[in-house]
């Protein structure tokens, strides 16, 4: 081995400490990029992988009944490749062992097996075709109740009770992600998918030779929205709900959702940490350059050229940069391995087709290399190009001038302690500048990560205290006379009840349309009120419609403007109505008007097709039995165990999400005040020996340097709130869509978590480095020159 | 006002003073049971060849460092026995410093330099008032970097002095200068032994500086050699090197 490169592992061993904190720093950016990228391309892989071998559709329709001969006639249209009809509706489930109902979408298979939305059997075996009461259920409800195949239960299915014996476990790809009608968030416990044989589910709905279902999958070079069209004039007819493409499907939906915030994450975080490192390298391979300096000068002296020694101290760049990597691919592949781990578990994918992103490797391989590179190369080319007689000779002293902020430091009176400090900062402003870049991103980064659950709280208060006060939600089978809310009195424990009404719209203006749903809100309604995103309620106009924001964007409308609302179930009118206001409005895509301007628009009497209600608690039992036994309810929600549900879904994988993120982040800050701290030490442990001697105490020393970090540090933090905003906006525009806008919302506690977190982070860097302080040879210290 | 001993009387005892350093497998003995006793307002050359451990007797008695073996009374106080922050106050209470390479505060000028000890002290005198001592009246802004070795030293002595310390131990503190220069420095030394009374321990190894002190202890090897008055002290500017 070369002399110079005993001298490379010997030197890397004596900066071993911040050697380590940089490669930390590195490592943590390369984590963020190979963890989060592997994850996202792994889940995106296999929900590929999964929809392609399940034949999972890509345009959905609805109707209210249409023949059987309509799926020959879609095949027919241009882009088709292949059709199916089927037959879905819900049913009211009464489960052993459970008090209240559970609700549970039926689809219908047919008899030769299904050819698109192919369900997986994970258990047992499909229902015979010949047997109407058998059925198969999703997996995870079926585990959650314990219904394995041989067990019955019963259901009401279109107002008929009914014994149906589980045949089997399956998964399905249309719906890895199922939310109940009215429901927020999936809850297996409730919800439930049974698919049921052809026959038998026709029969269940007098739909023999009829579907009011249909899924179609897209030949390669097929116009999806010419498609869309042609599908939507072929079942208008017979009440069709509008096509709609794989995009706006519920679960697909929500799998990308969750899959652009991993995309986001990916994007934003790890070029922080590729920057802080890269000052780092600079700051620290500065200072050893500098100490070496006479060295530096005999090498050229006995013949090594500029290149050489320029190599000499980048090759000491790029081994850090090696560890960093290597610490980065394990740490990543660990991280990689826990979200896949966590994600495949809560969406239940049956297999998972782990993508070892080589190229991802590769790239933050080459993204840190330049990274140590680029702050390698600064320091070095300065010192290695001074002339040997120059390099030899000490370097000049750094000259201190009075200036302005001098003479108002003197005014105020500090000590001459708290001169030193200051003037450091003032004569090394790059230095602080490093050190406060450094702290500032770690301060965001933990604003930009802690401002998720801010919003979510936002999201959550808005949608369980505010918004819906009620206690349960009963969904109505079909829309039915205001009456049904005084019947509702008189079920068991209600106390209040207010009715409701939603239907599906297509919305159009100019050439855009969208598909959505009009809610109308009944006047006196208290409990199931319209909240905009500063938790005002809205106070809905006598005539018009009211939009979201984000929908009026889509539309391109603005208030005064017309909007053609196609209504998609009876009576099927258009009406032409006006934009009387446009809300903020994160969650919801939906159209919102009175429901009496609404009912004089339709032409229609008042109908209600949900009723809200308040509860006794201690009526709930009796309540959710008389639902069981109640044929024109569709559906149940109870409020509060959808926001337990809300809770416990959000918890473990945000949890563990920001857990990642507040640890890297403070150890972006640990890192750059560890190597800030460590640097100050070794150029001034003369000056600060100097101190001792004089008497002055180890405290009293010790405050010359944790006291500028600590300055450094109370100046970052503020800034590194306003950069964190910066961040968390730039990230809620990236993760918002269609479906969701989150809401953009940070809160006084998480800025003061961010910044408390950072402080003490700093704090113990810069202490640890203090205690160096307390072992340093008073003797030494004084006789070393640099 | 700070109480000075009586002229004459021991200022520092130093008892059977030992000190090696070990560095792996080789020992250096720096002392070698070293005895002496100094006293109040006497100013004292310790006189020595590089390696004849004067240093070392002198960061000893100055509490930076500890002997291997041995006693160091300052006045009545054992300073081989105390605890570490008692040392600290011991340096910052009762002792002025001046080294080689003047150790100064480069972020901090003359003036600065200065303040960071008698913001410490009790009963200092003001940093103008040790620096006109030392005839920087006129250089009171100035950083290190615009002043020149000598006047370094001097602005190092007037750093020393501030406090009016009880005794003033100087290493080397003409090695880095030229000889008219370090005439300046000493004659700064002398007068401030003179009018402030107090004991000084200047440490050379330029036998022509010995002329202006009391009393000359030589040492070799570690051990005192001999120790002398001397019959009477020269002025600075009489002395050359």
């Amino acid at each position: 081995m070369r002399a110079l490169d005993r001298k490379l592992l010997r030197d890397l061993r004596r900066v071993w400490a911040q050697t380590v904190a940089i490669a930390v720093v590195l490592a943590c950016g390369i984590m963020m990029l190979v963890g989060m990228t592997m994850t996202a391309r792994t889940l995106d892989g296999t929900r590929a992988a999964y929809y392609e071998r399940h034949r999972f559709a890509d345009i959905f329709a609805g109707v209210s009944r249409a023949p059987d001969n309509v799926v020959a006639q879609i095949a027919q249209i241009e882009g088709v490749a292949q059709v199916e009809g089927r037959v879905s509706f819900y049913a009211v489930l009464d489960i052993d062992g459970m008090e209240e109902p559970a609700t549970a979408k039926v689809v219908s298979l047919p008899a030769l097996g299904a050819q698109l939305n192919v369900p997986l059997l994970r258990r047992g075996r499909l229902p015979d075709p010949d047997h109407a009461d058998e059925v198969a259920l999703n997996e995870p409800f079926a585990e959650e109740h314990n219904l394995v195949p041989g067990e019955t239960f019963h259901g009401i299915l279109n107002g008929q009770l009914r014994e149906l014996t589980v045949t089997g476990w399956v998964l399905s790809p249309e719906f890895v992600y199922s939310i109940a009608p009215g429901g927020m968030m999936p809850d297996n416990r409730r919800f439930g998918l049974i698919w049921m044989g052809e026959a038998a589910a026709e029969a269940a709905m007098n739909m023999g030779g009829a579907v009011n279902d249909v899924t179609l999958r897209l030949s390669r070079d097929a116009d999806p929205r010419a498609v869309l069209d042609a599908v939507d004039e072929v079942l208008d007819p017979y009440g069709g709900t509008g096509a709609y493409e794989r995009e706006r499907q519920t679960s697909h939906a929500f799998l990308d959702g969750e899959m652009t915030q991993l995309g986001v994450l990916a994007s934003f975080l790890p070029p922080v940490f590729l920057v802080v490192a890269a000052f780092l390298v600079n700051m620290v391979l500065g200072r050893l350059i500098k100490m070496e300096r006479t060295q530096i000068g005999l090498l050229k002296a006995v013949g090594y050229g500029t290149f050489d020694i320029a190599w000499h101290y980048l090759k000491l760049a790029l081994l850090i940069g090696a560890i960093g990597i290597a610490l980065g691919w394990a740490m990543g592949f660990w991280l990689g391995d826990m979200m896949i781990g966590l994600y495949g578990e809560f969406f239940r994918f049956p297999f998972m087709i782990r993508d070892p992103s080589y190229g991802v490797l590769a790239l933050s391989a080459g993204l840190a290399s330049a990274t140590v590179i680029t702050g390698g190369l600064r320091a070095v080319w300065g010192s290695v190009s001074l002339p040997p007689a120059a390099a030899m000779s000490p370097p000049a002293p750094p000259s201190f001038t009075r200036g302005t902020v001098d003479r108002v430091i003197d005014w105020i009176g500090f000590r001459q302690t708290t001169m030193m400090i200051f003037r450091s900062i003032l004569r090394w402003p790059g230095r602080a500048a490093i050190t406060l870049f450094g702290v500032v991103s770690s301060v965001a980064m933990l604003v930009a990560s802690y401002f998720m659950f801010d919003a979510i709280d936002a999201l959550a208060d808005t949608m369980f205290a505010s918004s819906n006060r009620q206690d349960v939600t009963l969904v109505l089978n079909a829309s039915v006379s205001e009456r049904a809310v005084m019947d509702a009195m008189t079920l068991p424990g209600v106390r209040m009840a207010e009715g409701g009404y939603a239907m599906g719209v297509r919305l159009v203006h100019e050439h855009r349309e969208r598909l959505s749903a009009l809610q109308g809100h009944f006047p006196d309604a208290s409990l199931a009120r319209l909240m905009d995103d500063t938790g005002t309620v809205v106070q809905l106009p006598a005539e018009g419609v009211v939009l979201p924001e984000r929908l009026a964007a889509n539309l391109g409308v603005v208030v005064g403007d017309t909007l053609r609302v196609e209504m998609l179930s009876p009576p099927r009118e258009t009406l032409d109505l006006p934009v009387a206001m446009i809300i903020a409005q994160g969650m919801g895509a939906e159209a919102h008007m009175r429901a009496d301007a609404l009912f004089a628009a339709m032409r229609v009497a008042p109908q209600v097709n949900s009723i809200n209600l308040l509860v006794r608690p201690e009526e709930m039992s009796a309540l959710n039995a008389a639902i069981k036994d109640t044929p024109a309810v569709a559906g149940l929600t109870d409020w509060s165990d959808v926001r337990r549900q809300f809770d416990e879904s959000l918890s473990e994988n945000l949890v563990t999400t920001m857990t990642i993120q507040t640890i890297v982040g403070l150890i972006t800050a640990i890192g750059v005040v560890y190597n800030a701290a460590r640097i100050q030490l070794s150029e001034r442990r003369h000056e600060l020996a100097t101190l001792r001697v004089l008497g002055f105490s180890r405290g009293e020393v010790g405050f010359v340097l944790v006291g500028e970090m600590m300055f450094l540090t109370l100046v970052a933090i503020p800034v590194g709130w306003l950069l964190g905003n910066f961040l968390a906006s730039s990230m809620v525009t990236a993760m918002s869509n269609d479906l969701m806008q989150m809401p953009f919302l940070i809160t006084k506690r998480t800025y003061a978590f961010a910044g408390l977190a950072v402080f003490i982070g700093s704090l113990a860097a810069v202490l640890l480095v203090r205690r160096r302080l307390d072992h340093v040879d008073l003797v030494m210290a004084l006789k070393a020159r640099e | 006002m700070k109480s000075k001993g009586k002229a004459g009387e021991p200022v520092f005892r130093v008892e059977g003073v030992t000190r090696v350093y070990r560095t792996g497998a080789v020992e250096v003995h720096a002392l070698r049971g070293v005895d002496l006793a100094l006293n109040e307002g006497e100013m004292v050359v310790l006189l020595g060849a590089s390696g004849s451990g004067k240093s070392t007797l002198l960061n000893i008695m100055g509490g930076l460092d500890h002997p291997t073996a041995g006693r160091v009374f300052f006045r009545d106080q054992e300073l081989t026995r105390v605890s570490e922050s008692k040392l600290t106050a011991f340096r910052r209470e009762h002792v002025g410093f001046v080294f080689q390479f003047y150790n100064l505060v480069p972020s901090l000028s003359a003036r600065e330099n200065v303040a960071l000890v008698t913001e410490i002290s009790n009963d200092p005198m003001t940093p103008e008032e040790a620096l006109e001592r030392v005839g920087l009246a006129h250089r009171i802004d100035h950083f290190p970097a615009e002043l020149s070795g000598g006047e370094q030293q001097r602005v190092a002595i007037a750093r020393a002095i501030a406090k009016r310390p009880d005794v003033l131990l100087c290493d080397e503190p003409t090695g880095a200068l030229d000889s008219a220069t370090g005439v300046q420095v000493l004659e700064a030394l002398s007068q401030v032994n003179k009018d402030l009374g107090t004991a000084t321990i200047l440490i050379t190894h330029n036998a022509g500086i010995q002329k202006i002190a009391h009393r000359v202890v030589i040492l070799a090897d570690g051990q005192i050699k001999s120790d002398s008055m001397n019959a009477e002290q020269v002025a600075p500017s009489e002395v050359t090197w």
